[in-house]
């Protein structure tokens, strides 16, 4: 374990953990995150994501564990801490009566960026936040996009090392979501260290690195590719098959295929092991039958990844409950089919865990 | 420091300038208030059902009941021959007010101290104050009178008045609610001012979640208060003047102490007020509620600190629960302060309690609003 004061990381924890109540938020995470990197918290609503950030940023004490954030104590120097970060909720945090010059200059004072350089910093983040000729214009009247642009660009106002972004695109339109990633992108590259949470999976992939976060743990940290190859030894397969629903039904009680996921007209299968190939898919369905019109070996989405980790542990709670009901001559459907039949436009929403895009749920004071 | 704190305060005036629901609710609605109850709310209650039991049958007695009557307070409705009789119209609630005057009444004036007795049916107290108010009123207006006649040629007098009454209204003696009222409502003014802008202003930022930036930033809890709060007494204080010119000006309040006193004893007030917003915004999700929550503990205030209905006429345990309204105290300061003229000396008691107050709810306050946000 490196020391708290190592400049090679921004942000350490150990066994960082907090309760509401009974309930645990975030069950013993220990982390780090390199200076300088845009690191990913990826998981559904309600994971820990959000509380975990916010005992980042001083916002909630941690019940159990420790941390530093660029090399001060979480517990002991929070204010110093405070006046080192930027952060940008999801709720964007602007005052909406003020205009967008106005917003500006009271971040400026409330970070106490110096009288003399305080225009040039305002003009600098009006131009990145590409709010230029909207100076007098009030921030409440702004459009989603812009109004993202102004809250990121408070949280810049006094050039902080590392920013903290807990689901910065919600609620905002495709182009400008690409637009706010191109920034963000931009600002790591510069040097700026970068956490972000996210259930968004195209954005996690832009991530340097990616902490999977489900019931308050963190199951799995790593780069995108190092996840892929590394830790995620199943392969996967896509087909296009006939009678594409029996055929689902059919491989979700193969015991050598752990998920099944209907995509458009196609299924996405990952596969318990590396054993099966996709012949053997191939083969399997053949032999039951199945008009099968393709099989092939794909690369493993962030999603995949995510899901197979997410849903190992749902499977484990669904044994027991089978077990549970041995006498029961109807057991409850497999996970692959209830997912199957529970999307009703068959297709799964592309990248997006949970379509609703709100906040972590129960989270917060 | 300075520029955080600076930076809360430039911000709320901005949200003053610009939220107009909010200037409206800060200037217009006090002035409206004021003409409403200045005007609209009259409690003084004329022609008061009386019943009079006249023993002395003396041309004293007949001038005393005439002046009554044409003060338009008392409608002599009855005129009974016993103390019995008396006693069953009060209790039939025919009669709201019983005059006794005793046989012995006009050699009694003439010569030391003549009483009149007034049955007061109290379960309606506007009714009894005004009734009591009026009657004492008359007494004193006629001892004057019997005084300024007979100066010269009785001599040598008794030095209590030759009727026996004890002015109350000394400073109101023609009982002009207006002039009673309007002091008071720039207290109430105030009070309802602060509690809601101070509870809204802090929970319209946790609604947009503004407050977590807050928090999240540099900026210290005792700035984010001192922030909202400088604004908010400077709008107070604001008010408090316009208040104080409409009732001078419009409705001939005289304003008789000093209003360098007033301004600071309002302080005080105001502390305790403020701690009661910080405490509703730690209570309230959203603005409604804290609106309503403010709402909630306004009412009360209203209606046992005395601003329209008198102490005297509430019932045993309206009383007790007036004492630890701070309103009640603060009343008594500005009614001291407008229409007696008092100074220090006599509003110190009153000034204990609402400091006390003051500090009491104000510590709990920045102590609860403190642990919510850890």
């Amino acid at each position: 374990m490196p020391t708290s004061a190592d400049p090679a990381f921004a942000v350490i924890t150990d066994g960082l953990t907090r309760r509401f109540g009974k309930r645990v938020a975030v069950d013993h995470v220990s982390m780090r995150v390199r200076t300088g990197e845009l690191y990913g918290f990826l998981g559904p609503n309600g994971a820990g994501k959000s509380t975990m950030l916010r005992m980042l940023c001083g916002l909630l004490e941690p019940s159990e564990g420790n941390g530093t954030v660029l090399g001060l104590d979480l517990r002991r120097e929070p204010e110093r801490i405070k006046s080192l970060i930027g952060y940008m909720s999801q709720k964007f945090s602007l005052y909406d009566e003020l205009t967008v010059d106005e917003n500006l200059t009271f971040y400026t004072r409330a970070y106490m960026v110096p009288r003399a350089t305080r225009a040039a910093r305002i003009a600098q983040m009006v131009q990145l936040a590409d709010l230029t000729g909207r100076e007098r214009q009030q921030a409440g009247q702004l459009s989603g996009g812009y109004r993202q642009r102004l809250a990121l660009a408070c949280a810049l106002v006094h050039s902080p090392r590392l920013i903290f972004l807990d689901e910065p695109t919600a609620g905002v339109d495709p182009v400008s979501r690409r637009n706010f990633w191109g920034l963000v992108r931009r600002l790591a590259d510069e040097g700026t260290t970068i956490i972000v949470t996210t259930h968004y999976m195209d954005e996690a992939e832009l991530c340097d690195t990616l902490g999977f976060i489900y019931q308050g743990q963190l199951i799995a940290q790593g780069s995108p590719q190092t996840i892929k190859t590394e830790t995620f030894r199943q392969p996967v397969v896509e087909t296009e098959v006939g009678e594409i629903r029996r055929a689902a039904d059919a491989l979700g009680e193969w015991d050598a295929v752990e998920d099944v996921i209907r995509v458009g007209t196609r299924l996405r299968l990952v596969l318990a092991d590396d054993r099966t190939s996709a012949a053997d898919v191939e083969g399997y369905l053949k032999r039951a039958g199945y008009d099968v019109h393709w099989v092939q070996s794909v690369e493993p989405s962030v999603e995949d990844l995510f899901v197979s980790f997410v849903d190992k542990q749902r499977k484990t709670r669904l044994r027991e409950q089978l077990r549970a009901l041995q006498s029961d001559p109807h057991p409850n459907p497999l996970p692959g089919r209830e997912r199957e039949s529970g999307t009703p436009g068959g297709e799964r929403e592309s990248g997006i865990l949970s379509p609703s895009g709100g906040e972590d749920k129960g989270e917060g004071e | 420091m300075a520029s955080r704190l600076l930076g809360m305060i430039v911000k709320e005036f901005i949200h003053l300038r610009r939220d107009m629901l909010a200037l409206v609710l800060a200037l217009v609605v006090p002035v409206a208030m004021l003409f409403i109850f200045g005007w609209a709310i009259n409690t003084d209650v004329k022609h008061i059902p009386t019943a009079v039991f006249e023993q002395s049958g003396s041309l004293e007695a007949q001038t005393f009941l005439e002046a009554m009557a044409n003060s338009q307070y008392f409608d002599i409705r009855y005129r009974v021959r016993s103390h019995r009789e008396l006693t069953q119209l009060v209790d039939e609630g025919k009669a709201k007010i019983g005059v006794v005057i005793p046989p012995d009444y006009a050699r009694k004036l003439a010569r030391q101290q003549a009483e009149v007795q007034v049955i007061v049916d109290a379960s309606d107290p506007l009714v009894a104050t005004s009734g009591i108010n009026a009657a004492v009123s008359l007494g004193a207006q006629r001892s004057l009178q019997i005084v300024t006649e007979t100066a010269g040629t009785a001599g040598v007098r008794n030095a209590n008045p030759p009727l026996d009454v004890r002015v109350r209204a000394w400073y109101n003696p023609d009982l002009v609610s207006a002039i009673f009222i309007v002091p008071g409502l720039v207290g109430a003014l105030l009070m309802q001012t602060t509690i809601t802008a101070m509870a809204v202003s802090v929970v319209r930022e946790r609604e947009r979640g503004t407050l977590e930036a807050l928090i999240v930033s540099p900026i210290r809890r005792w700035e984010l208060l001192l922030g909202k709060i400088i604004p908010n007494l400077v709008v107070a204080y604001g008010q408090m003047t316009g208040a104080l010119l409409v009732a001078h000006f419009v409705f001939d309040v005289p304003i008789r102490g000093s209003l360098l006193l007033l301004y600071a004893l309002s302080a005080v007030f105001m502390m305790g007020t403020l701690g009661i917003g910080i405490f509703v915004s730690t209570a309230s999700r959203t603005v409604p509620q804290a609106m309503q929550f403010a709402f909630l503990t306004f009412l009360p205030s209203i209606y046992l600190s005395g601003l329209l209905f008198p102490i005297e006429g509430m019932p045993q345990a309206a009383q007790y629960l007036s004492m630890v309204i701070p309103l009640t105290y603060f009343l008594r300061i500005v009614r001291g302060i407008v229409l007696k003229g008092v100074g220090f000396g006599y509003l110190w008691p009153s000034l204990v309690p609402l400091l006390i107050f003051g500090i009491v709810i104000f510590s709990l306050a920045v102590f609860k609003f403190r642990k919510q946000l850890d």
